[in-house]
């Protein structure tokens, strides 16, 4: 339980896919410009990390991973697959997409409407496919660790792009310099927000 | 009959090269394929090898969705064409983790994340799907090489800065740092990315000013 936590805290500050890995930047620099919009776009992100991950983690698993297919048959104790996992990993993540947006259009056409328009760009969203390919480097023990860092790392994502959200509708009463404004600024307001999330590194529970 | 055809190094075509390197460079200004961009460029190696992943990646890609443009039914066209870029990323990776094995390490979920590379889609659905192949190519080595400039320029940076080598080798000389010269550490940090790229822009902008954004209201 302990294990979790620690997983959980960590993805979000530690291992903050914006700031130390800059996953996700695309959508985070287009579509951060009010908060309203970023909120959609950051609960889309979490919901779909964290449905990603742990089925790719089971793909991994029982699938890909060296020795994994000894299931259905000892034979296979040598079979390596983990050359397909960009490929796999990929068709999962557009095809749960896919499945998301209809299953909410089906059974909650409010957040439908709230997310609509963001879940078919988040198949292209970096931060998905960085979720599941740091799933499988840093080999989770358990289903559960895998869904956490999964919702963690979702979480994450989402305090940055409304922490940036937030400071894009003040500074544009402020007086930038020309050449600076608009794309300039932002990033180098991320980098800033990314020095003061490097006080959280070494956190342990 | 020769007339109508173009020659390969047309003006047009030639400018499909160029233009990303600048005046629509991928980053700076459309604001594409960041997400891979900053995570690698701490050294100047990782950068150049991930910018030429990139520009093959990118080459390739482009002329295959350019010739399969009038086969793929629109409606899974997403589909298609992460599959052809997955394949040729799978191909790249081999092949880094064959030859070249420590910037292998060093680039790790990186070469991976070229397939959600936005740069790569957004060309294929601006570019490719509606271009002759030859064009299609052009355009896709020339954003990729405008990616690929910005990525060896804050690579070059960090590395001056953070390490004091260039490509491995010691370039600020043993007696400065006898005379108190420190590296700046914080060049090594991931924020200091975001913040070269941004200072790129301000100049860029800067000496190019017809790419300035209009103040918001």
């Amino acid at each position: 339980m302990e294990n979790l936590v620690d997983i959980f805290v960590k993805s979000i500050f530690v291992d903050n896919m914006i700031f130390a890995y800059f996953l996700g930047m695309c959508s985070y620099l287009a579509v951060s410009k009010t908060v309203k919009t970023s909120t959609g776009l950051g609960l889309a992100v979490v919901f779909v990390l964290g449905i990603t991950v742990p089925i790719n983690y089971l793909i991994h698993n029982y699938i890909l991973k060296e020795g994994a297919l000894t299931w259905i048959s000892p034979a296979y104790a040598d079979v390596d697959l983990t050359f397909l996992s960009f490929i796999l990993f990929i068709a999962v993540i557009a095809s749960m997409v896919q499945l998301v947006e209809m299953v909410i259009e089906k059974f909650s056409p409010t957040l439908y409407s709230n997310l609509g328009i963001f879940l078919p760009l988040i198949a292209v969203n970096c931060s998905i496919l960085g979720g599941s390919l740091f799933m499988q480097e840093r080999a989770y023990n358990s289903l559960a660790e895998a869904t956490v860092f999964g919702l963690g790392s979702g979480v994450g994502w989402f305090l940055a792009i409304i922490g940036i959200a937030a400071i894009r509708e003040k500074i544009r009463y402020s007086n930038v310099p020309a050449p600076l404004r608009g794309l300039g600024i932002t990033f180098i307001i991320t980098g800033l927000m990314g020095i003061a999330f490097m006080g959280f590194m070494g956190i342990k529970f | 009959m020769s007339q109508d055809r173009e020659p390969l190094f047309s003006s047009k075509n030639m400018k499909l090269l160029r233009e990303p390197l600048d005046d629509t460079n991928p980053i700076t200004v459309q604001v594409l394929g960041i997400c891979s961009a900053l995570a690698i460029t701490v050294k100047l190696e990782p950068s150049v090898v991930m910018a030429l992943s990139v520009v093959f990646v990118m080459g390739v890609s482009n002329v295959v969705v350019s010739l399969l443009r009038s086969s793929i039914p629109p409606r899974i066209r997403i589909i298609v064409q992460l599959t052809v870029i997955a394949s040729l990323v799978i191909l790249v990776d081999e092949f880094l983790a064959a030859f070249a094995y420590e910037v292998s390490k060093q680039l790790s979920v990186f070469v991976g994340l070229i397939i959600t590379n936005c740069i790569i889609m957004g060309r294929l659905e601006a570019f490719a799907l509606s271009n002759k192949p030859w064009p299609s190519f052009l355009d896709g080595v020339g954003n990729a090489a405008g990616y690929g400039l910005i990525l060896v320029i804050v690579g070059f940076v960090r590395e001056l800065f953070g390490s004091g080598t260039i490509w491995g080798y010691q370039v600020v000389p043993q007696q400065a740092y006898a005379m108190g010269y420190e590296d700046n550490g914080l060049m090594i940090l991931p924020p200091m990315a975001l913040i070269t790229v941004g200072i790129i822009i301000w100049v860029q902008r800067y000496r190019n000013r017809k790419l300035i954004e209009e103040k918001q209201s």
